[in-house]
Protein backbone atom coordinates (compact mmCIF):
# COMPACT_ATOMS: atom_id res chain seq x y z
CA UNK A 1 0.00 0.00 0.00
CA UNK A 2 1.46 3.48 -1.10
CA UNK A 3 2.16 5.27 1.62
CA UNK A 4 2.35 9.19 2.36
CA UNK A 5 6.38 8.81 2.91
CA UNK A 6 6.14 7.80 -0.29
CA UNK A 7 4.68 10.01 -2.51
CA UNK A 8 7.25 12.65 -4.25
CA UNK A 9 7.10 15.86 -3.02
CA UNK A 10 9.73 18.33 -3.88
CA UNK A 11 10.22 21.58 -2.11
CA UNK A 12 11.35 24.49 -4.57
CA UNK A 13 14.39 26.46 -2.77
CA UNK A 14 13.59 29.49 -0.95
CA UNK A 15 11.73 32.40 -1.97
CA UNK A 16 14.41 35.16 -1.04
CA UNK A 17 13.40 35.95 2.53
CA UNK A 18 16.32 34.45 4.16
CA UNK A 19 19.05 37.23 3.03
CA UNK A 20 16.54 40.46 3.71
CA UNK A 21 16.36 39.17 7.46
CA UNK A 22 20.58 38.62 7.79
CA UNK A 23 20.80 42.21 6.60
CA UNK A 24 18.16 43.11 9.18
CA UNK A 25 20.08 41.38 11.88
CA UNK A 26 23.39 43.11 10.40
CA UNK A 27 21.83 46.74 11.07
CA UNK A 28 20.38 45.98 14.51
CA UNK A 29 23.80 44.49 15.40
CA UNK A 30 25.12 48.17 14.17
CA UNK A 31 22.59 49.33 16.59
CA UNK A 32 23.66 47.39 19.50
CA UNK A 33 27.32 48.27 19.15
CA UNK A 34 26.42 52.21 18.73
CA UNK A 35 23.66 52.80 21.27
CA UNK A 36 23.19 49.80 22.78
CA UNK A 37 19.43 49.20 21.38
CA UNK A 38 18.22 45.98 21.19
CA UNK A 39 16.01 44.53 18.74
CA UNK A 40 13.61 41.68 18.44
CA UNK A 41 12.61 40.40 14.80
CA UNK A 42 8.99 38.49 15.64
CA UNK A 43 9.53 35.03 12.96
CA UNK A 44 5.90 34.05 13.26
CA UNK A 45 5.11 37.53 10.85
CA UNK A 46 6.84 36.92 8.28
CA UNK A 47 5.85 34.07 4.98
CA UNK A 48 8.21 31.82 4.75
CA UNK A 49 8.32 28.91 2.38
CA UNK A 50 8.55 25.42 3.00
CA UNK A 51 12.01 24.80 4.55
CA UNK A 52 13.13 28.77 4.84
CA UNK A 53 12.85 29.19 8.38
CA UNK A 54 15.41 26.20 8.33
CA UNK A 55 17.35 27.74 6.18
CA UNK A 56 17.61 30.77 8.39
CA UNK A 57 18.63 28.83 11.43
CA UNK A 58 21.05 26.91 9.35
CA UNK A 59 22.59 30.45 8.49
CA UNK A 60 23.11 31.89 11.96
CA UNK A 61 24.38 28.19 13.09
CA UNK A 62 24.63 27.58 17.10
CA UNK A 63 26.76 29.64 19.40
CA UNK A 64 28.41 28.55 22.54
CA UNK A 65 25.49 29.28 25.45
CA UNK A 66 21.81 27.92 25.17
CA UNK A 67 19.38 27.58 28.22
CA UNK A 68 16.26 26.22 28.58
CA UNK A 69 13.59 27.91 30.29
CA UNK A 70 10.25 25.98 31.96
CA UNK A 71 7.62 28.39 32.72
CA UNK A 72 4.30 27.27 31.12
CA UNK A 73 5.96 24.93 28.68
CA UNK A 74 9.69 24.97 28.11
CA UNK A 75 10.96 27.79 26.30
CA UNK A 76 15.02 27.29 24.45
CA UNK A 77 17.62 30.94 24.15
CA UNK A 78 20.37 30.18 22.10
CA UNK A 79 22.91 32.54 21.30
CA UNK A 80 23.66 31.71 17.24
CA UNK A 81 27.59 31.61 16.03
CA UNK A 82 26.90 35.87 16.39
CA UNK A 83 27.35 37.11 19.36
CA UNK A 84 24.61 39.15 20.45
CA UNK A 85 22.18 37.12 18.20
CA UNK A 86 19.84 34.99 20.03
CA UNK A 87 17.09 32.52 18.69
CA UNK A 88 14.36 31.84 20.92
CA UNK A 89 11.40 29.39 20.40
CA UNK A 90 8.10 29.13 23.34
CA UNK A 91 6.57 26.54 23.39
CA UNK A 92 3.44 25.05 25.17
CA UNK A 93 2.77 22.77 27.83
CA UNK A 94 2.29 20.28 24.81
CA UNK A 95 5.57 21.31 23.48
CA UNK A 96 4.13 23.24 20.36
CA UNK A 97 6.12 25.92 19.56
CA UNK A 98 4.19 29.24 20.28
CA UNK A 99 6.32 31.70 19.79
CA UNK A 100 9.54 32.23 17.80
CA UNK A 101 12.05 35.33 17.60
CA UNK A 102 15.61 36.44 16.94
CA UNK A 103 16.63 39.05 19.69
CA UNK A 104 19.54 41.02 18.94
CA UNK A 105 20.91 42.14 22.45
CA UNK A 106 23.37 41.27 24.96
CA UNK A 107 20.91 39.30 26.66
CA UNK A 108 17.43 38.28 26.54
CA UNK A 109 15.63 40.31 29.35
CA UNK A 110 13.67 36.48 29.71
CA UNK A 111 16.80 35.08 31.57
CA UNK A 112 17.36 37.83 34.14
CA UNK A 113 16.00 36.96 37.15
CA UNK A 114 12.78 38.94 37.80
CA UNK A 115 12.40 41.42 40.54
CA UNK A 116 8.60 39.89 41.17
CA UNK A 117 10.10 36.29 41.72
CA UNK A 118 13.33 37.59 43.19
CA UNK A 119 10.64 38.83 46.02
CA UNK A 120 8.52 35.72 46.35
CA UNK A 121 11.76 33.31 46.39
CA UNK A 122 12.99 35.70 49.67
CA UNK A 123 10.07 35.32 51.18
CA UNK A 124 10.15 31.63 50.75
CA UNK A 125 13.91 30.98 52.15
CA UNK A 126 12.60 33.70 54.94
CA UNK A 127 9.56 30.89 56.20
CA UNK A 128 12.00 27.90 56.20
CA UNK A 129 13.76 30.23 59.27
CA UNK A 130 10.69 30.88 61.17
CA UNK B 1 -20.92 43.54 44.12
CA UNK B 2 -19.08 40.95 43.26
CA UNK B 3 -14.74 41.36 43.35
CA UNK B 4 -13.17 40.34 39.61
CA UNK B 5 -9.88 39.74 40.09
CA UNK B 6 -7.54 41.35 37.97
CA UNK B 7 -5.71 39.16 35.44
CA UNK B 8 -2.01 39.34 37.50
CA UNK B 9 -3.75 37.96 40.38
CA UNK B 10 -5.65 35.16 37.69
CA UNK B 11 -1.92 34.16 36.56
CA UNK B 12 -0.39 34.54 40.38
CA UNK B 13 -2.64 32.22 41.69
CA UNK B 14 -1.96 29.39 39.13
CA UNK B 15 1.64 30.12 40.15
CA UNK B 16 2.77 31.22 36.93
CA UNK B 17 6.40 33.13 37.62
CA UNK B 18 7.32 36.72 36.06
CA UNK B 19 9.40 35.19 33.31
CA UNK B 20 6.19 33.13 32.47
CA UNK B 21 3.99 36.19 32.24
CA UNK B 22 6.49 37.72 30.00
CA UNK B 23 6.53 34.77 27.69
CA UNK B 24 3.03 35.24 27.76
CA UNK B 25 2.66 38.55 27.09
CA UNK B 26 5.75 38.46 23.93
CA UNK B 27 3.47 35.83 22.66
CA UNK B 28 -0.13 38.26 22.70
CA UNK B 29 2.24 40.79 21.21
CA UNK B 30 3.18 38.64 18.36
CA UNK B 31 -1.20 37.57 18.33
CA UNK B 32 -1.78 40.91 17.76
CA UNK B 33 0.61 41.90 15.46
CA UNK B 34 2.13 44.25 17.51
CA UNK B 35 6.13 45.15 17.55
CA UNK B 36 7.96 43.32 20.30
CA UNK B 37 8.66 46.60 21.94
CA UNK B 38 4.91 46.78 23.01
CA UNK B 39 6.12 44.26 25.65
CA UNK B 40 6.54 45.99 28.30
CA UNK B 41 2.54 48.20 27.27
CA UNK B 42 1.22 45.02 27.03
CA UNK B 43 2.74 43.63 30.36
CA UNK B 44 1.24 46.31 32.27
CA UNK B 45 -2.08 46.47 31.00
CA UNK B 46 -2.32 42.55 31.45
CA UNK B 47 -1.51 42.35 34.82
CA UNK B 48 -3.84 45.29 35.93
CA UNK B 49 -6.66 44.64 33.37
CA UNK B 50 -10.02 42.62 34.81
CA UNK B 51 -11.80 39.38 33.83
CA UNK B 52 -14.26 40.81 31.05
CA UNK B 53 -17.76 38.72 30.46
CA UNK B 54 -17.92 36.75 27.00
CA UNK B 55 -21.42 35.76 26.80
CA UNK B 56 -20.87 33.36 23.38
CA UNK B 57 -24.20 33.12 21.36
CA UNK B 58 -24.85 29.80 18.44
CA UNK B 59 -27.29 30.19 15.74
CA UNK B 60 -27.57 28.41 12.64
CA UNK B 61 -24.02 27.22 12.79
CA UNK B 62 -22.08 23.63 12.27
CA UNK B 63 -20.09 24.18 15.69
CA UNK B 64 -16.72 24.17 13.20
CA UNK B 65 -15.82 27.64 15.13
CA UNK B 66 -16.44 26.54 18.56
CA UNK B 67 -14.39 23.39 16.90
CA UNK B 68 -11.70 25.74 15.91
CA UNK B 69 -11.41 27.46 18.90
CA UNK B 70 -11.61 25.14 21.39
CA UNK B 71 -8.62 22.62 19.40
CA UNK B 72 -6.67 25.88 19.37
CA UNK B 73 -6.54 25.62 23.51
CA UNK B 74 -4.50 23.60 23.17
CA UNK B 75 -1.37 26.68 23.16
CA UNK B 76 -1.25 27.61 26.54
CA UNK B 77 -1.17 31.41 25.72
CA UNK B 78 -4.37 31.08 24.40
CA UNK B 79 -5.85 28.20 27.03
CA UNK B 80 -4.18 31.56 29.49
CA UNK B 81 -6.24 34.01 27.50
CA UNK B 82 -9.57 31.95 28.06
CA UNK B 83 -8.35 31.78 31.55
CA UNK B 84 -8.53 35.27 31.49
CA UNK B 85 -12.12 35.93 30.18
CA UNK B 86 -15.16 34.68 32.33
CA UNK B 87 -17.17 32.98 29.37
CA UNK B 88 -20.41 33.21 31.73
CA UNK B 89 -22.66 31.59 28.41
CA UNK B 90 -22.27 29.13 25.91
CA UNK B 91 -24.44 26.12 25.04
CA UNK B 92 -22.61 23.87 23.38
CA UNK B 93 -19.32 23.90 26.34
CA UNK B 94 -21.64 24.68 29.43
CA UNK B 95 -23.27 21.92 31.14
CA UNK B 96 -26.46 23.90 32.24
CA UNK B 97 -29.31 23.90 29.75
CA UNK B 98 -33.05 25.20 29.08
CA UNK B 99 -33.92 27.69 31.69
CA UNK B 100 -30.71 27.29 34.33
CA UNK B 101 -28.67 28.54 31.08
CA UNK B 102 -30.56 31.23 30.03
CA UNK B 103 -30.44 32.46 33.64
CA UNK B 104 -26.93 32.48 34.02
CA UNK B 105 -26.51 34.40 30.82
CA UNK B 106 -29.15 36.93 32.24
CA UNK B 107 -27.08 36.96 35.29
CA UNK B 108 -23.90 37.57 33.59
CA UNK B 109 -26.02 40.57 31.88
CA UNK B 110 -27.05 42.18 34.71
CA UNK B 111 -23.80 41.67 36.90
CA UNK B 112 -21.27 43.62 33.91
CA UNK B 113 -23.95 45.84 31.88
CA UNK B 114 -22.17 48.02 29.38
CA UNK B 115 -18.95 46.04 29.80
CA UNK B 116 -19.22 42.71 28.77
CA UNK B 117 -18.68 40.71 25.05
CA UNK B 118 -20.90 38.78 23.45
CA UNK B 119 -19.24 36.26 20.69
CA UNK B 120 -21.87 35.21 18.13
CA UNK B 121 -21.08 32.47 15.76
CA UNK B 122 -24.09 31.47 13.13
CA UNK B 123 -26.23 33.54 10.67
CA UNK B 124 -29.70 34.25 11.78
CA UNK B 125 -32.86 33.35 10.07
CA UNK B 126 -35.27 36.43 9.12
CA UNK B 127 -37.31 34.16 6.82
CA UNK B 128 -39.18 32.72 9.74
CA UNK B 129 -37.52 33.87 13.37
CA UNK B 130 -39.06 29.86 14.14
CA UNK B 131 -36.14 28.17 11.65
CA UNK B 132 -34.17 28.56 14.83
CA UNK B 133 -34.56 28.74 18.34
CA UNK B 134 -33.13 27.98 21.90
CA UNK B 135 -35.03 27.63 25.04
CA UNK B 136 -37.86 28.56 22.80
CA UNK B 137 -36.35 32.13 21.92
CA UNK B 138 -35.53 32.70 18.46
CA UNK B 139 -32.20 33.48 17.39
CA UNK B 140 -32.84 37.30 16.75
CA UNK B 141 -34.61 38.04 19.83
CA UNK B 142 -31.64 36.50 21.61
CA UNK B 143 -29.65 38.62 20.09
CA UNK B 144 -30.92 41.54 20.30
CA UNK B 145 -31.94 40.95 23.95
CA UNK B 146 -28.26 40.34 24.40
CA UNK B 147 -26.25 42.73 23.01
CA UNK B 148 -28.36 46.14 24.42
CA UNK B 149 -25.62 45.64 27.20
CA UNK B 150 -22.95 44.76 25.60
CA UNK B 151 -19.34 46.75 25.34
CA UNK B 152 -18.97 45.00 21.12
CA UNK B 153 -20.35 41.99 19.28
CA UNK B 154 -17.69 39.64 17.60
CA UNK B 155 -19.47 37.57 15.17
CA UNK B 156 -17.02 34.58 14.34
CA UNK B 157 -17.44 32.89 11.09
CA UNK B 158 -18.74 33.74 7.91
CA UNK B 159 -22.20 32.95 9.12
CA UNK B 160 -22.62 35.42 12.08
CA UNK B 161 -20.17 37.87 9.76
CA UNK B 162 -22.70 37.85 6.89
CA UNK B 163 -24.71 34.98 6.46
CA UNK B 164 -22.57 32.39 5.22
CA UNK B 165 -23.53 28.69 4.27
CA UNK B 166 -26.99 29.15 5.27
CA UNK B 167 -27.18 32.29 3.21
CA UNK B 168 -26.21 30.86 0.64
CA UNK B 169 -28.19 31.12 -2.64
CA UNK B 170 -31.74 30.78 -2.61
CA UNK B 171 -31.18 31.26 0.97
CA UNK B 172 -34.30 29.51 1.94
CA UNK B 173 -34.05 30.56 5.48
CA UNK B 174 -33.27 34.26 4.87
CA UNK B 175 -30.17 34.21 7.12
CA UNK B 176 -27.94 37.02 7.53
CA UNK B 177 -24.98 37.97 9.81
CA UNK B 178 -24.98 40.36 12.94
CA UNK B 179 -23.96 43.45 11.25
CA UNK B 180 -27.34 43.52 9.23
CA UNK B 181 -29.14 43.14 12.84
CA UNK B 182 -26.65 45.29 15.35
CA UNK B 183 -26.64 49.15 14.38
CA UNK B 184 -25.93 50.63 17.67
CA UNK B 185 -23.13 48.64 19.36
CA UNK B 186 -19.36 48.13 17.79
CA UNK B 187 -19.22 44.71 15.52
CA UNK B 188 -15.80 43.05 14.79
CA UNK B 189 -16.12 40.45 12.07
CA UNK B 190 -14.26 37.55 12.12
CA UNK B 191 -14.98 35.42 9.38
CA UNK B 192 -13.84 32.18 7.80
CA UNK B 193 -15.24 28.77 7.73
CA UNK B 194 -13.91 28.29 10.70
CA UNK B 195 -11.68 31.49 10.95
CA UNK B 196 -8.45 31.17 12.11
CA UNK B 197 -8.81 30.44 16.02
CA UNK B 198 -5.15 32.89 16.70
CA UNK B 199 -7.37 35.55 14.95
CA UNK B 200 -10.11 34.73 17.26
CA UNK B 201 -7.99 34.87 20.30
CA UNK B 202 -6.16 38.07 19.05
CA UNK B 203 -9.22 40.06 19.53
CA UNK B 204 -10.41 38.68 22.50
CA UNK B 205 -6.37 39.39 24.31
CA UNK B 206 -6.99 42.91 22.49
CA UNK B 207 -9.91 43.97 24.47
CA UNK B 208 -8.39 42.23 27.44
CA UNK B 209 -5.20 44.14 27.46
CA UNK B 210 -6.31 47.44 25.95
CA UNK B 211 -10.36 47.69 26.40
CA UNK B 212 -10.42 48.43 22.65
CA UNK B 213 -11.71 46.49 19.36
CA UNK B 214 -9.11 46.30 16.98
CA UNK B 215 -8.56 48.75 13.76
CA UNK B 216 -11.36 47.05 11.15
CA UNK B 217 -11.70 47.00 7.30
CA UNK B 218 -14.32 48.05 4.89
CA UNK B 219 -16.16 44.60 5.96
CA UNK B 220 -15.64 45.11 9.80
CA UNK B 221 -12.44 42.69 10.03
CA UNK B 222 -9.50 43.18 12.17
CA UNK B 223 -6.61 45.30 9.45
CA UNK B 224 -3.86 43.45 11.19
CA UNK B 225 -4.89 40.03 9.85
CA UNK B 226 -7.40 41.09 7.02
CA UNK B 227 -5.69 43.94 5.63
CA UNK B 228 -3.61 41.76 3.05
CA UNK B 229 -4.49 39.34 0.57
CA UNK B 230 -3.81 35.68 1.02
CA UNK B 231 -1.89 36.26 -2.74
CA UNK B 232 0.03 39.46 -1.31
CA UNK B 233 1.76 37.33 1.44
CA UNK B 234 2.21 33.99 -0.15
CA UNK B 235 5.17 32.15 -0.54
CA UNK B 236 4.02 30.83 -3.98
CA UNK B 237 3.71 34.27 -4.99
CA UNK B 238 7.33 34.56 -7.10
CA UNK B 239 5.51 31.59 -9.29
CA UNK B 240 2.11 33.55 -10.00
CA UNK B 241 5.13 36.90 -11.24
CA UNK B 242 7.35 34.16 -13.22
CA UNK B 243 4.08 32.79 -15.13
CA UNK B 244 4.64 29.45 -13.33
CA UNK B 245 1.16 27.88 -12.89
CA UNK B 246 -0.14 23.90 -11.61
CA UNK B 247 -2.60 22.84 -14.60
CA UNK B 248 -4.17 19.99 -12.58
CA UNK B 249 -3.41 18.39 -9.17
CA UNK B 250 -1.06 15.78 -10.30
CA UNK B 251 1.30 18.01 -13.12
CA UNK B 252 5.08 18.56 -12.95
CA UNK B 253 3.99 22.41 -11.95
CA UNK B 254 1.64 20.85 -9.02
CA UNK B 255 4.70 18.90 -7.86
CA UNK B 256 6.65 21.23 -7.64
CA UNK B 257 4.64 24.03 -5.49
CA UNK B 258 3.85 26.38 -8.39
CA UNK B 259 0.96 28.89 -8.27
CA UNK B 260 -1.89 27.60 -7.79
CA UNK B 261 -4.18 29.99 -9.80
CA UNK B 262 -5.51 28.31 -12.66
CA UNK B 263 -6.75 25.50 -10.56
CA UNK B 264 -8.97 28.20 -8.95
CA UNK B 265 -7.33 29.64 -6.37
CA UNK B 266 -8.92 33.04 -4.32
CA UNK B 267 -5.81 34.21 -2.57
CA UNK B 268 -5.91 37.03 -5.01
CA UNK B 269 -9.26 38.62 -4.34
CA UNK B 270 -9.46 36.73 -0.50
CA UNK B 271 -8.33 38.86 2.52
CA UNK B 272 -6.80 37.06 5.70
CA UNK B 273 -3.88 35.71 7.25
CA UNK B 274 -3.65 32.25 6.46
CA UNK B 275 -0.27 32.56 4.65
CA UNK B 276 1.71 34.08 7.65
CA UNK B 277 -0.38 32.89 10.50
CA UNK B 278 -1.03 29.65 9.18
CA UNK B 279 -2.94 26.47 10.83
CA UNK B 280 -2.02 23.28 13.46
CA UNK B 281 0.22 25.48 15.60
CA UNK B 282 1.57 27.42 12.13
CA UNK B 283 2.09 24.69 10.15
CA UNK B 284 0.97 24.93 6.97
CA UNK B 285 -1.90 26.35 5.32
CA UNK B 286 -4.22 25.57 2.26
CA UNK B 287 -1.93 26.66 -0.52
CA UNK B 288 1.40 25.23 0.82
CA UNK B 289 -0.56 21.98 1.21
CA UNK B 290 -1.78 22.02 -2.43
CA UNK B 291 -4.88 23.40 -2.44
CA UNK B 292 -6.41 26.55 -4.03
CA UNK B 293 -7.68 28.88 -1.37
CA UNK B 294 -11.57 28.86 -1.44
CA UNK B 295 -11.56 33.00 -0.43
CA UNK B 296 -14.16 31.61 2.55
CA UNK B 297 -13.32 34.57 4.48
CA UNK B 298 -15.25 36.92 2.00
CA UNK B 299 -18.82 37.64 1.84
CA UNK B 300 -20.64 35.26 0.14
CA UNK B 301 -17.96 32.82 -0.74
CA UNK B 302 -20.15 30.27 -1.31
CA UNK B 303 -21.74 31.86 -4.13
CA UNK B 304 -18.97 32.94 -6.14
CA UNK B 305 -18.50 30.11 -8.94
CA UNK B 306 -16.82 27.20 -8.83
CA UNK B 307 -14.18 25.99 -5.79
CA UNK B 308 -11.72 25.02 -8.92
CA UNK B 309 -12.61 27.71 -11.86
CA UNK B 310 -9.68 30.21 -12.24
CA UNK B 311 -10.79 34.10 -10.97
CA UNK B 312 -10.17 34.78 -14.90
CA UNK B 313 -13.55 33.15 -15.99
CA UNK B 314 -15.62 35.58 -14.54
CA UNK B 315 -16.24 35.81 -10.71
CA UNK B 316 -15.87 39.56 -11.38
CA UNK B 317 -18.41 39.95 -14.10
CA UNK B 318 -16.10 41.53 -16.78
CA UNK B 319 -13.01 41.12 -17.70
CA UNK B 320 -11.85 45.02 -17.73
CA UNK B 321 -12.69 44.57 -13.50
CA UNK B 322 -10.43 41.32 -13.69
CA UNK B 323 -7.80 42.98 -15.20
CA UNK B 324 -8.31 46.05 -12.50
CA UNK B 325 -7.91 43.84 -9.90
CA UNK B 326 -4.85 42.08 -11.21
CA UNK B 327 -2.92 45.37 -11.13
CA UNK B 328 -4.59 46.13 -8.28
CA UNK B 329 -3.14 42.77 -6.81
CA UNK B 330 0.57 43.72 -7.90
CA UNK B 331 0.32 47.15 -6.26
CA UNK B 332 -0.81 46.23 -3.35
CA UNK B 333 1.68 43.18 -3.21
CA UNK B 334 4.58 46.23 -2.90
CA UNK B 335 2.52 48.15 -0.42
CA UNK B 336 1.66 45.12 2.04
CA UNK B 337 5.27 45.31 3.68
CA UNK B 338 4.80 49.28 3.91
CA UNK B 339 1.53 49.13 5.36
CA UNK B 340 2.36 46.28 7.97
CA UNK B 341 5.11 48.62 8.81
CA UNK B 342 3.27 51.60 9.24
CA UNK B 343 0.72 49.47 11.87
CA UNK B 344 3.63 48.46 13.70
CA UNK B 345 5.36 51.92 13.70
CA UNK B 346 2.41 53.38 15.05
CA UNK B 347 2.14 51.25 18.66
CA UNK B 348 5.47 51.66 18.67
CA UNK B 349 5.50 55.31 18.81
CA UNK B 350 2.30 55.34 20.83
CA UNK B 351 4.51 52.75 23.31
Amino acid sequence: MTTLGDIEVQVQAMHGNVQPILNEVLHALDRLIDTNEATTIDLASLPFAPGERDALQAALGTGELSAQLDALGTSSIRETLYPGVWWIEHRNVYDEVVGRYLEITRMPEILSSQIADICAGRARLGEQFK
Amino acid sequence: MKYTPTVGEILQAKGVSRRGFLKFCATTASLLALPPSMIPRIAAAIENARRPSVIWLSFQECTGCTESLTRSASPTVEGLIFDAISLDYHHTLQAAAGEQAEAARHAAMEENDGGYLVLVDGSIPMANPGYSTIAGISNVDMLLDTVKGAAAVVAIGSCAAFGGLPGASPNPTGAVGVQNLVKDKPVVNVPGCPPIPTVMTAVLAQFLTFGTIPDLDKHGRPLAFFGNTIHDRCYRRPFYEQGKFAESFDDKGAKAGWCLYKLGCKGPTTYNACATVKWNQGTSFPIESGHPCLGCSEPKFWDKGGFYQPLSTGHFGSGATLAGAAVAGVALGVAAATAGKRRQAKYAKEA
